[in-house]
């Protein structure tokens, strides 16, 4: 599977870097390296999803506890979890860092993945969620931490685009 | 029996937990009683009330964590019930208030009404206790064992559909500001040690 270890790894290195201690997640192809090393982590609280949105509720419910957390997602998962991003984080003032495969773009060889795709930074600036493409690697350190950063001083949502040239090797 | 009867019976050990309600009708009875840092109030994200409740558990072993949903709101969310029972934590009793109805919104009939059983999808799903009580004694007896045995339990309390509402709580909005509970609560947790 052309998913790319290296890429995924710089990824984790830099949520555990940033004290990232509780991913949820819901499989999705791109994201199969990072959710093992998550699950192979004794140090990270994994929790698997059922639908995206109640990885809402499970970074609201860290985040009081203590504990940074992320959401691993497909842009389609983001769609599914709009009403708890806008009625659950942004209406209470969540700081929620979601890391979104964004499926669908140029390269796309999935018909089914193409709407998505096409829609996602549009709805993403309808919510005023802030994002930056993580497109190579040298942008994934930098703009993860910056993202948390901005996060959890403006206890809100910001996204990251986990892009088809970061994630997948052809 | 009333909702009010039911938080009533339990209050005592709620004052001692990290609780987190839906809201509507639960979130103003449980406020008319009185409200304690530790109490949280999701008024919106329908759903999500068990979700947070996770989150909490998980992150927090050591705290007692006391979810106060409603039929409507679980409804919406039962994938949730899996991902529980899934990691399953022993800090975590969800209690489930069933009304039959959504009541909040004028009173529509949820699948309750026709025979859907909450406590059977949640033991199908794989929480490992599971009840269904009437009376505010069997709610309150159910939340001890709960609270002894150590385990995920789901307990599903039926409910009048009837509700008045409590004084100062028109139209469900009470005067704690979201955002005011959110705060609190959240300092609450960071200077709390079970």
């Amino acid at each position: 599977m052309p998913v790319s270890v290296e890429s995924s790894s710089i990824i984790y290195a830099a949520l555990k870097a940033n004290g990232v201690g509780l991913v949820s997640a819901l499989p999705e192809t791109w994201l199969v390296h990072l959710i093992r090393m998550a699950e192979e982590d004794d140090a990270m609280i994994l929790v698997r999803l059922a639908k995206e949105e109640e990885g809402v509720g499970l970074s609201m419910g860290a985040h009081f506890a203590g504990v940074r957390s992320a959401m691993l997602m497909q842009n389609h998962g983001f769609l599914a979890a709009i009403n708890g991003i806008v009625s659950g984080a942004q209406l209470y003032r969540m700081p929620l860092l979601m890391l979104i495969s964004h499926r669908g773009e140029f390269g796309e060889r999935d018909p089914w993945q193409t709407e998505g795709g096409g829609v996602t930074e549009h709805v993403l600036r309808a919510l005023h969620i802030p994002y930056l493409l993580l497109e190579s690697q040298d942008h994934v350190e930098h703009r993860i931490r910056k993202a948390i950063a901005l996060s959890q001083s403006a206890l809100r949502p910001v996204a990251l685009l986990l892009c088809r040239d970061l994630m997948w090797e052809d | 029996m009333r909702r009010l009867d039911a938080l009533k019976a339990i209050y005592p050990r709620l004052e001692q937990s990290v609780v987190v309600t839906i809201m509507g009708a639960v979130a103003a009875e449980l406020q008319s009683l009185g409200h304690r840092p530790g109490f949280f109030y999701l008024q919106h994200a329908m759903g999500l009330a068990s979700s947070v409740g996770l989150g909490i558990a998980l992150c927090r072993p050591e705290l007692r964590v006391v979810v106060l949903d409603g039929d409507g709101s679980l409804l919406m969310n039962l994938g949730g019930l899996t991902t529980l029972a899934r990691y399953r934590p022993r800090n975590l009793v969800h209690i489930v208030f069933d009304n039959e109805s959504l009541l909040s919104v004028g009173g529509f009939p949820t699948a309750t009404s026709t025979g859907s059983d909450l406590a059977g999808i949640a033991a199908a799903s794989g929480v490992p206790h599971t009840t269904a009580v009437t009376t505010a004694a069997d709610l309150s007896a159910a939340l001890e064992t709960a609270i002894a045995a150590r385990e995920l339990t789901t307990i599903v309390v039926k409910v009048d559909t009837h509700y008045e509402p409590p004084a100062g709580a028109a139209g469900f909005v009470t005067d704690l500001n979201l955002l005011e509970n959110r705060f609190e609560f959240a300092r609450f947790l960071k200077g709390r040690e079970l």
